[in-house]
């Protein structure tokens, strides 16, 4: 027994807490339980005070954590042999979407089984980069081009039916997801940046797939005073919002851009905006410090998984979970094109937070089992 | 191995990870120092520009009240519902909401919207009902807003229609002392800054920028207990004898006040969906007519004033015409020779332009020119003719003859009442006003005025006007119990364009009272009759005689007439009530 192993040993028998039995990662789980606390915060102001919607919130959360806890428990090793078959059930849902789905505003996203409404689209936000990485990890790194072609395939399948729905901000998650775990299973710079011009070049051809409203999301984006009271509403009163706020906000409860009604969708895909102008600069500031948290303990996490699908499927949760802030934060400070992505654990809603608290599960799951791995 | 190679590619990516992390990182927290340090106050300004408002605050107009405060013309509080067009149209959705709630077109409304589309605001309803506006409001669409308003409301209805007149939607005066009085009724809005939401409603008070100045309120000479009594009276003759139109006033003599006046047809200012315009002539004012014989106590005053004539005098009236050139001058019957005062208790035309034929007709202009005849009466109300006395240097003998039985000159309702008040009271001619006058106000006014008359001339044609409400007199129906009235009849032929119109009549009554000591005097005017009585003693002369005895007892005037039965006095006390 080496003198690690019998450390470890030590360590496994005297700090063996209640967050170990229940394969929970305290400093995660603690970051996660203060964003909470944050969305509960904001959403009773940005919902006009009605403390009905901060207790529905309660309830997600709630329900979020239980699938947190329960997927934390689950071998990673298990899920790596369901993988398959959670991707193949995936694609086999998208289809059927595409086929007898529900249409709600405007786009063919649900499924509607009986009981509950079902997305599987959000399903894919963990299935598809799951799948890159059960596809990679049983191969040396980096991948041959071939398999780096299949591997480009299980990202572009599921993306082009999303995107069909159409749902323009699944779609980008769940490519940007997969493209990820590529990226951490290391192929050249050459490509990456090859790959890149390529996207460059290909812009005209995918705004000439683009339907109209997204044509007119991207114009807005570009032009948001064009037309002050239509498209770039949203965007106008979002960054009056945040600007208004300046360095230390109005105060909770005070922002005038939402509290008045001028703010569109406060209390979802636009909470940022709401939260910015009533905590200022340095609320921003500790939101975004509190996220770097998150992902640098999940970075961690997947850089000290013990095999390449817990790594490299890690690094891809991650990274998914970094996109939605950045695209999130990106479009309500009008970097980015407007996006339907909610900000992560703030927005009120439940789908994507379900989905969300799973892949911290997962995360959890892979860091709370990797000393029961046999090395 | 494998192991191996992958936590080299792993770290050999971890470069490249945490930088994307770092730069994205970067451009938020860029992004936000540029949206709330760098741009902080443009993005301020813009966002108090979106809520911080300042918003007109509007004044209620002044009221208008009787002689005793009475309201006849009073504002309230409502609401008006308006829309931003630019937000309405872009809120498609809520439009069949919106027009069913507030009872609009579909299509008016689209038109609407699409004629003003670059516009910022427009009226969808006036003056709805709170409880309405309450529900507009519940639909939350964005550019509906409700702005507060002013509604004038009339408690006297068509009662008051002519005088008090009336104001349009925005609160202007249109017709009436509301538009004679606008500058001084009017009020001034004030402004105030407040916090609006999204929707237009005002969420905050924040400060006043300028006071709203409410109109000053105006206090009327009408008495309104008569003008309700000559309404009634005045409405149910002209209904029974199946007139075309009526006219009434009443004057305060000693003041020049109107108490009452009153028109028929009327309408009613609360509700003017159906109006005819020629409800809204105030005929006591503005519609001229020959006087007929309600002029004759001005010429025998005339004659009387020369001195050459008294009550006593005898005129040969026989045979009962009189030829001047190729005019015949007729009476209802030949009177035979009679003295000055039977000339106005028969009405005769002949003794009236023999008497006008005696004196200088620069004295008869004179007399009918200085008791206001001819001219404005001063009540200041828009469209006032000034009536028709045509100089004396052009009167032939015909012209003498006619003028002095009423004909060939015009006057108003209003302009004979007031003549009949410088007869009632001590010979001065007061403008008549349709605002309270105070005594001091009304002394300060006679001071201006040299009584046209003399004493005894206005005492001893007061006394012969008293006979001819007695018996054998024209205007018998004229009597009020208890009291000592005088007055004079008169039945005019009206004249159309091609000269007079045969069988159509302007039954009058003229009269004061009580005439021991006047205090009131009163014109009464039904145009047209068209039932079996036309006369001016059978037609005007009973609306006189009720409205009078209920002015009287109203006003509280002690009876000056002892040989009046009592029994008489009850009974008309019990059906005047």
């Amino acid at each position: 027994m080496s003198l690690f192993e019998a450390r470890a040993e030590v360590l496994r028998t005297n700090r063996r807490n209640l967050a170990e039995t229940l394969h929970l990662d305290a400093p995660l789980l603690i970051c996660l339980l203060a964003l909470s606390a944050i969305s509960l915060f904001v959403l009773y102001s940005a919902s006009g005070q009605s403390i009905d919607v901060v207790w529905r919130q309660v309830v997600r959360l709630g329900v979020a954590f239980l699938i947190m806890l329960t997927l934390a428990q689950i071998n990673p090793a298990t899920l790596k042999r369901w993988t398959p078959w959670f991707f193949g059930l995936g694609i086999g849902l998208l289809l059927a979407v595409l086929f007898f789905g529900e249409t709600g505003k405007g786009a063919q996203r649900w499924l509607d089984l009986g009981l509950f409404r079902f997305q599987p689209s959000e399903m894919m936000k963990l299935t598809v980069p799951m799948m890159v990485a059960w596809y990679l990890s049983d191969h040396p790194l980096p991948p041959t081009l071939k398999r780096l072609s299949v591997a480009c395939l299980i990202i572009v399948i599921p993306t082009l039916l999303i995107a069909k729905q159409p749902d323009l901000g699944t779609a980008l998650l769940i490519a940007g997801a997969g493209v990820f775990v590529l990226l951490f299973a290391g192929i050249s710079w050459r490509l990456i940046f090859a790959s890149g011009a390529a996207l460059a070049a290909s812009a005209p051809v995918l705004w000439h797939f683009m339907r109209d409203y997204q044509r007119q999301r991207v114009l807005t984006f570009l032009n948001p005073e064009q037309s002050p009271l239509g498209a770039g509403y949203h965007i106008i009163q979002s960054k009056i919002a945040i600007g208004s706020g300046g360095l230390y906000g109005k105060g909770w409860l005070n922002g005038t851009q939402s509290q008045l009604n001028f703010l569109p969708e406060r209390s979802t895909d636009f909470i940022f905006a709401a939260y910015a102008e009533e905590f200022g600069l340095f609320g921003i500031l500790a939101l975004l410090v509190l996220y770097l948290l998150v992902i640098m303990r999940g970075l961690l996490i997947a850089s000290q998984a013990q095999d390449t699908y817990t790594r490299l499927l890690g690094g891809g949760l991650v990274m998914t979970f970094f996109i939605y802030i950045f695209v999130n934060i990106g479009m309500v400070t009008g970097l980015l094109p407007v996006v339907g992505v909610p900000l992560p654990l703030i927005s009120y809603g439940g789908t994507s937070m379900v989905t969300l608290m799973a892949s911290f599960g997962i995360l959890m799951s892979i860091h709370t089992h990797r000393k029961l791995l046999p090395r | 191995m494998n192991a191996k190679t992958s936590e080299l590619a792993f770290r050999g990516r971890r470069f490249l990870v945490l930088s994307v992390l770092a730069l994205a990182g970067l451009a938020l927290v860029a992004r936000a120092v540029d949206l709330q340090v760098v741009s902080k106050d443009f993005l301020k300004g813009q966002g108090d520009a979106r809520y911080l408002r300042v918003v007109s605050e509007p004044a209620h107009r002044g009221m208008i009240t009787d002689r005793f405060g009475e309201p006849l013309a009073i504002s309230t509080p409502v609401d008006s519902v308006w829309a931003n067009p630019q937000e309405l149209i872009l809120a498609r959705d809520s439009w069949p909401q919106l027009t069913k709630v507030l009872g609009l077109k579909r299509g008016a409304l689209e038109r609407q919207l699409a004629a003003k589309r670059d516009k910022e605001f427009i009226y969808l309803k006036r003056r709805v009902a709170p409880d309405l506006a309450e529900k507009v409001m519940a639909l939350e669409i964005p550019g509906v807003a409700l702005a507060p308003e002013y509604k004038r409301f009339y408690p006297a209805g068509e009662v008051t229609a002519h005088v008090v007149g009336f104001t349009n939607v925005d609160d202007e005066g249109q017709e009436g002392m509301e538009l004679v009085h606008d500058a001084r009724l009017k009020s001034i809005a004030g402004a105030k800054r407040v916090i609006k939401d999204r929707f237009g409603r005002v969420v905050e008070n924040v400060e006043r920028v300028s006071e709203p100045q409410p109109g000053q309120d105006i206090v009327l000479s009408i008495d309104r207990r008569l003008q309700y009594l000559a309404y009634r009276e005045l409405k149910a003759a002209v209904k029974s004898h199946r007139a075309d139109a009526g006219s009434l006033v009443i004057l305060d003599v000693h003041t020049g006040e109107v108490l009452a006046m009153v028109n028929q047809p009327a309408y009613n200012p609360n509700n003017r969906h159906k109006l005819k315009s020629s409800d809204l002539r105030n005929r006591a004012v503005t519609d001229v007519f020959e006087p007929g014989s309600t002029i004759k106590p001005f010429t025998v005053a005339a004659a009387l004033e020369t001195g050459r004539f008294n009550g006593n005098t005898v005129v040969d009236v026989r045979p009962g015409y009189l030829k001047i050139g190729r005019k015949t001058i007729r009476d209802f019957r030949d009177y035979g020779i009679i003295d000055v005062s039977t000339i106005l208790q028969k009405s005769s035309n002949v003794g009236a332009s023999k008497l006008a034929l005696a004196i200088t007709p620069e004295h008869l202009w004179q007399t009918f020119a200085s008791v206001g005849l001819g001219a404005d009466s001063g009540s200041g109300f828009p469209g006032e003719p000034s009536g028709l006395l045509t100089d004396f240097g052009a009167w032939h003998d015909i012209q003498r003859a006619t003028v002095s039985y009423g004909y060939g000159l015009s006057v108003t309702a209003m302009q004979l009442a007031r003549a009949y008040a410088a007869l009632a009271s001590d010979g001065r001619p007061l403008p008549v006003s349709f605002l309270r006058r105070s005594e001091a106000q009304a002394a300060e006014l006679a001071a201006l005025y040299e009584p046209v008359l003399s004493k005894s001339s206005l005492r001893s044609v007061r006394q012969m006007l008293e006979r001819v409400v007695e018996k054998g007199g024209t205007g018998t129906r004229a009597a009020v119990p208890g009291y000592r009235i005088a007055g004079k009849t008169g039945t005019v032929k009206k004249s159309g364009a091609g000269g007079y119109i045969e069988d159509s009549y302007l039954a009058l009554f003229a009269g004061i009272a009580p005439a021991s000591d006047p205090r009131l005097a009163m014109v009464v005017v039904i145009d047209e009759p068209r039932s079996e009585k036309y006369y001016g003693g059978a037609v005007a002369a009973p609306v006189f005689s009720r409205v009078m005895a209920g002015a009287l007892r109203m006003m509280d005037i002690p009876p000056d007439n002892a040989n009046s039965p009592p029994g008489q006095r009850l009974a008309f006390l019990h059906r005047a009530q």
